[in-house]
């Protein structure tokens, strides 16, 4: 351990849903998204899963509000060190969207794009069974542009760059394939837990 | 010059954009990566060893490391940094790079001092030369700027340290690709580097200014006469600060015309 002369630290305060290496960011949600935010209305976004699957199909904003409501309560962490407790995001389960399109059983992956061309790669197992959303509120309210509105993807076990914001579609593969970050030294998966902020972590 | 990183020359014109066969609408991507970035210097934690430290402006200094085995780093690259409490608590924070790659085996960090900042208030109120941290780096690679096309720099407050990193290295290096930077402040005061300014800048004073000097936010009229002068090539646009500048600044830009895939932004937080 390299103890650095004369540092303390905040208060401790333990909390035991703060990953190693994070800090609780209280009221706090910085953006931290490396494109410009883009102008998308509701009645632009579009959402569309492909690749294999039985039938590939896109979603309006008013055929995927169609589809059951569900939230997620809880907390979300980012590689930058921050984590924030308590939020709620409403939208729906991606169980339900992938439920119209059958994932192939060769299907071991997926890519998550944005409008804005972002992408991000995950497991398949990351985003099934109930661990990750497509959500279009935050605490109620629709959830504001610059965090992704009108509608991001939320996979809140996994640092949160790889809930991609202005989500367009998920394209399912047989192998995995790295998204933006990934491609720029960033962890394949991104588990907080066990610190995966980088390649080779 | 010892760097790991290598560019990967001009970016193809949708690199990554959207995996095969996906159903993304035809919108351009705003960020492809400029470099492929060393993942051994970006798992190592290295011992850095302070050697100066330089007062900039009231709220922010430079910490000069000495980091022996440092790998080398593009301007605007960052890196991680880590202290250590005695009962093993650790905070770590990212923190952009404000030297150039000089092969000289010491980095620059210019820190503003956040209130209630457990690292930076370390970094102003304790720290002296001859004391240690930990950093692992250089990381990331969308916001490095090898110094191989023209670049557009906008930054506000601290988020002039990675693009005084470019200024520096095109300075150093002697290069004659364009670069201009525009770089706002609350006051001539807080304006970090502000001796080190040349030509290449605009400054622009939010809360107080010299006599004379308009006091105001940056506007379109700020960014227009840049974007007149295209380079051969176009601009490759850097904006760097708080979401609230970040968002700002690149409207600015892309109401200027300047394409929104050739803005990198890079917000604090």
């Amino acid at each position: 351990m390299n103890v650095t002369r004369g540092f303390t630290g905040r208060p401790r305060v333990p909390h035991p849903g703060l990953p190693p290496g994070q800090y609780d960011a209280g009221e706090d949600w910085p953006v931290l998204s490396a494109e410009v935010t883009p102008d998308l209305a509701p009645a632009d976004w579009s959402f569309r899963i492909d690749g294999l699957v039985e039938r590939p199909h896109t979603w309006n904003w008013d055929a995927a509000h169609a589809l059951p409501a569900s939230a997620y309560d809880g907390d979300i962490h980012c590689v930058t060190g921050w984590s924030k407790f308590g939020v709620r995001f409403g939208g729906v389960s991606l169980d339900a969207f992938f439920a119209v399109v059958r994932p192939h059983v060769s299907a071991t992956h997926v890519v998550a794009a944005s409008h804005t061309g972002y992408t991000t790669n995950l497991p398949l197992a990351d985003v099934t069974g109930g661990r990750a959303w497509i959500v279009w509120e935050y605490d109620g309210r629709p959830l504001p542009s610059e965090h992704g509105g009108p509608a991001r993807l939320v996979v809140p076990h996994l640092y949160f760059w790889k809930s991609a914001k202005w989500i367009a579609g998920l394209t399912l593969l047989d192998h995995d394939e790295p998204g933006f970050w990934e491609g720029n030294g960033y962890h394949g998966r991104g588990n907080p837990w066990e610190e995966q902020r980088y390649s080779g972590d | 010059m010892t760097d790991t990183v290598t560019t990967t020359g001009t970016a193809p014109a949708h690199p990554r954009a959207r995996p095969t066969g996906s159903g993304a609408p035809a919108t351009r991507f705003a960020v492809p990566g400029r470099i492929s970035v060393s993942e051994q210097a970006a798992t190592v934690w290295q011992t850095a060893m302070l050697t100066r430290i330089r007062r900039e402006t009231p709220h922010a200094a430079t910490f000069r490391l000495a980091v022996p085995e440092w790998a080398g780093h593009l301007p605007g690259q960052h890196l991680m940094l880590r202290l250590t409490a005695p009962d093993g608590y650790v905070a770590q924070r990212h923190y952009s790079i404000a030297s150039a790659p000089d092969g000289s085996g010491h980095i620059e960090l210019t820190l503003d001092r956040v209130p209630d900042g457990e690292v930076s208030g370390w970094f102003h109120t304790v720290a002296r030369p001859g004391d240690t941290v930990e950093v692992r780096g250089p990381l990331s690679g969308f916001f490095a700027w090898p110094g191989d096309r023209p670049a557009l720099l906008l930054g506000a407050g601290s988020g002039v340290v990675p693009l005084m990193s470019m200024v520096r290295h095109r300075r150093g290096r002697g290069l004659t690709v364009p670069l201009r930077m525009l770089v706002s402040a609350r006051s001539p005061e807080e304006l970090i580097y502000s001796a080190e300014l040349g030509e290449e800048t605009t400054t622009v004073f939010t809360r107080s200014a010299p006599q004379g000097v308009p006091v105001g936010r940056m506007t379109a009229a700020h960014v227009a006469p840049l974007l007149a002068e295209q380079p051969p090539g176009g601009w490759e646009a850097y904006v760097c600060g708080s979401n609230g500048f970040a968002e700002h600044a690149s409207r600015l830009l892309v109401a200027a015309g300047q394409p929104v895939d050739r803005i990198r932004i890079e917000r604090f937080g």
